[in-house]
């Protein structure tokens, strides 16, 4: 059946069963993400694709698209609720791009600059998240999690191996790895997995390729995250 | 095999191995053992195979689950705003002293725990506690006394005395469900004689609301699930009852179990459902033995199991699951995660409950009122039920009094009542500020004491605490914003962070260190987490912020330094390590006492 919404004042069609942010996307208009992935289900965690339907707030990537459906997305509004939400996520973990391996190829990095965040303006947590560098190809750096559990998923329903979970909750709330000792050395994780490369931010590493492609060349170095998003498909 | 181990695996033996029965299993095994070794969760997880990963998940969500040694006894001051009120901080302080144990902190022997835990549903006859599970009550500096010589002598909970475990029921005005005398399967057989349709006609006609907090309505509910494809219906009973200051729920399971849990056989009549759930608080553990002794006595009279009443094709049978703190849990979709032994993280909806719910099947979730009131609609029909109330809010409502005044306790009030009328009959002397419907609740000032508890004007889950001259609307709201803080799940970013950051906001301010700035931060804190926040949870966790910034703004202002901006981070502090390493400890090695150098 599908049918048209109005994004930003422009028809989007969609098919049944597509999302908002699934039909805004095939029509070529960007939604911020950060636990949403083209190849899995939605999550409905990080809110960044929050949009206002009918005056009401909705996750976009969540929410199926109905026919005649008025969405507000790129509002500043809405970027102000987005923005704020990103300034949260930096202040709860430990995030310093300058030294980081993923600078450059990190969508919370890359969306901090397409939502113009100029300061954290919150007060930082700085939590003590021990990193876990047991494993031969792969560090963790827990300092940066934000939470997706894009490798939760991946890897328990691509892998089929249950490598990641998350534990305690709240503001506590942090990942751990399938093994009573508690590091990755000690589970079946291996570097082919799905789970190994899907990481929007910087916590799951490949050692030994660090800073193969120099700062600055990287994938949104080169192009903003709404480029990207919007050409490759990413 | 080790000991831990045996005994978690008898706990998953005794739960056939039903990897949805893994918070009962851990539940369980805690019990024996006293915590979660790390290899009775490793065991678990082989037995249920399940991921390691994923039961150290679950073991961590859960308040009253430890993974790591906590005292031989675990003791937990509840921590309402209520028991405050009733001195439950110093008589902590008093426990901790005879004990010589910090709170949070396992005492050098072993022996004891102390800490806080969210209201623990006794707000009535508190300052409560939780010793092993076990609620205590009415707590003064006498029964802190033999209660701190019970654990040095290391007596057995079973051999405290009885008086400790005394839970009143309080009822102080009894109405339509309170008042009258039920006979176990009188509502059944009248609901029975009008048929499955014209069962759910007649609730139709009564216009019966939840009574556990969203209002909706109960009859649309049923149908719905009973339309929905699948043929194995679930029927939920949500007593959780985790909102602070509501006790209400602890009653009715309690006094009125039968009603209940006929309640439940009349929304399985409706639906056609053969499983029922009643998913327990873990703070009402104490309730348990009760609860299955009505569920036998009931199960031996015909009223549950195979072909109730004698009716052909009519089956239905109750488990009782038991929570183990988490206020989350009574959030629908995050109970069925619960209920399926997960961590109680709250789904993405739609699809709704009523198709799919526990473990993707068609399920109605109800509150223990909303399923006790089904008993009068059966006896009396619809319309009588309707006859009292408002015309959006028919029938009538409980409510759980505590606080500044008399009379603590239940009352039962029909829908439209006055805050005021409320406040007389129970000797509210100088009432200032009602907190209506708990911490998610409604603030309501003084000129305000004529609204009406109602959908159309003030809802409410049934939660009354009321506030005289003498306390203080922000000290309120803080104790409320660190509940919602330790009872964020956690899965969304706004309510994860965002309670985390307002309870810093609300203790600055309460250290007076705040600035102007703050109370901008507070209202933008507010708006997001009211906006983009996954669940109910964080969506109602700055009502009572915004609710008395709004109201009581002075008592905000109040504890504002004059600058407009005044940094979290405390600079003089920072330099005590400094201080220590050298030794010093003059007014020149502190930035705060320069003046005086
Ligand atoms: C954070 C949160 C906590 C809740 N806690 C409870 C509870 O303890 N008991 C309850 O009956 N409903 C609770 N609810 C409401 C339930 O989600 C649900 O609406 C209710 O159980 C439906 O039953 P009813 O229609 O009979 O009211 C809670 C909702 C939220 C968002
Ligand atoms: S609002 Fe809070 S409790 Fe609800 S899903 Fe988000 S983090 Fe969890
Ligand atoms: S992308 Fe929709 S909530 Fe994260």
């Amino acid at each position: 059946m599908g049918g048209t919404f109005l994004f930003d004042g422009q028809p989007v069609p969609f098919e049944d069963g597509q999302t908002i942010l699934q039909a805004a996307r095939a029509a070529g208009r960007y939604i911020p993400h950060l636990c949403w992935h083209p190849d899995f289900p939605p999550h409905g965690s990080c809110k960044l694709c929050i949009v206002k339907v009918g005056g009401r707030h909705v996750s976009s990537c969540a929410l199926p698209a109905r026919d005649g459906m008025e969405v507000e997305s790129n509002t500043p509004e809405i970027n102000g609720e987005r923005r704020a939400l990103l300034q949260m996520l930096f202040v709860e973990g430990n995030h310093f791009c300058p030294s980081c391996e993923k600078s450059g190829n990190c969508q919370l990095q890359a969306l901090a600059y397409e939502l113009d965040m100029s300061s954290a303006r919150f007060a930082h947590f700085f939590p003590d998240r021990p990193v876990d560098a047991s494993h031969p190809d792969v560090l963790l750096d827990f300092n940066r999690c934000i939470f997706c559990e894009l490798c939760v998923r991946a890897s328990r329903d691509v892998d089929g191996k249950g490598v990641f979970a998350l534990t305690d909750r709240g503001i506590h709330k942090h990942l751990v790895v399938n093994a009573e000792s508690g590091r990755l050395a000690d589970t079946d994780f291996a570097v082919t997995d799905r789970a190994a490369d899907i990481c929007p931010v910087g916590v799951i590493l490949r050692k030994r390729v660090g800073f193969a492609v120099p700062i600055g060349e990287r994938k949104y170095d080169r192009a903003s995250i709404s480029t990207v998003a919007m050409e490759k498909g990413e | 095999m080790h000991d831990a181990e045996r005994v978690a695996a008898q706990a998953v033996e005794r739960h056939r191995r039903e990897p949805s029965q893994l918070l009962q299993v851990l539940v369980e095994t805690q019990d024996a053992i006293g915590y979660l070794p790390a290899a009775a969760l490793t065991r678990i997880a082989g037995l249920l195979e399940l991921p390691r990963s994923r039961v150290e998940g679950v073991a961590g969500f859960y308040s009253f689950l430890h993974t790591e040694p906590v005292g031989r006894f675990r003791i937990l001051f509840s921590d309402n705003i209520i028991d405050r009120m009733l001195g439950s901080r110093a008589l902590m302080e008093r426990l901790c002293r005879r004990l010589g144990v910090s709170p949070g902190q396992v005492s050098p022997g072993g022996e004891a725990s102390v800490d806080i835990t969210s209201c623990t549903g006794m707000g009535d006859q508190g300052p409560a506690i939780l010793v092993n599970g076990v609620a205590v009550t009415r707590l003064d500096e006498a029964r802190v006394e033999r209660i701190a010589a019970l654990v040095h002598a290391g007596t057995p909970l079973a051999a405290w005395p009885a008086e400790f475990f005394r839970v009143d029921d309080n009822i102080r005005r009894r109405g339509a469900l309170l008042g009258a005398d039920f006979v176990p399967g009188s509502a059944l057989q009248a609901a029975m004689k009008r048929g499955r349709n014209g069962w759910l006609e007649e609730m139709r006609v009564s216009g019966l609301r939840g009574r556990g907090g969203a209002g909706f309505t109960t009859a649309v509910k049923w149908g719905a699930c009973r339309d929905a494809p699948g043929a194995d219906k679930v029927v939920v009973c949500n007593a959780d009852e985790g909102e602070p200051g509501t006790f209400k729920d602890r009653v009715l399971l309690a006094s009125q179990a039968d009603r209940v849990i006929e309640g439940m056989t009349l929304a399985a009549w409706a639906t056609g459902a053969r499983q029922g759930l009643l998913y327990l608080r873990g703070e009402y553990r104490y309730l348990l033995k009760h609860l299955r002794a009505v569920l036998a006595v009931r199960r031996a009279a015909g009223l549950l199991g195979a072909r109730i009443l004698g009716e052909s094709g009519f089956d239905f049978d109750i488990d009782i699951h038991l929570g183990a703190g988490a206020y989350v849990c009574g959030e629908e979709t995050a109970l069925l995660e619960s209920l399926e032994g997960k961590r109680g993280t709250p789904r993405i909806r739609p699809p709704f409950p009523v198709t799919h719910g526990y473990l993707g099947r068609p399920t109605v979730v109800n509150n223990v009122e909303t399923l006790a009131k089904t008993t009068l609609i059966a006896l009396q029909g619809g319309a009588a039920f309707a006859a009292t109330g408002t015309p959006q809010s028919t029938g009538t409502k409980l409510l759980s009094i505590s606080g500044d005044c008399a009379y603590s306790g239940v009352y039962e009030y029909p829908f439209g009542v006055t805050i005021e009328h409320v406040l007389e009959d129970c000797g509210a002397h100088d009432p200032q500020v009602v907190q209506v419907g708990g911490a998610s609740g409604v603030t309501i000032a003084s000129h305000e004491f004529h609204r009406r508890i109602a959908f159309e004007d003030v809802p409410t889950a049934g939660a009354f605490m009321v506030f005289d001259g003498r306390r203080d609307p922000f000290e309120m709201a803080r104790n409320f914003v660190h509940f919602f803080a330790h009872e964020s799940c956690g899965f969304c970013t706004p309510c994860r962070v965002g309670t985390a950051l307002l309870k810093g906001y609300m203790d600055k301010l309460a250290s007076g260190k705040g600035a102007k700035m703050d109370l901008a931060d507070i209202e933008w804190l507010d708006r997001l987490l009211k906006n983009a926040s996954h669940c109910g949870l964080g969506s109602s966790a700055p009502n009572p912020v915004i609710d008395t910034l709004l109201k009581f703004r002075p008592a905000y202002e109040r504890r504002l330094v004059s600058l407009d901006f005044k940094p979290a981070f405390d600079l003089d502090a920072a330099l005590e390590t400094a201080r220590r390493m050298t030794g010093r400890d003059d007014p020149a090695a502190h930035l705060d006492r320069r003046e005086e150098v």
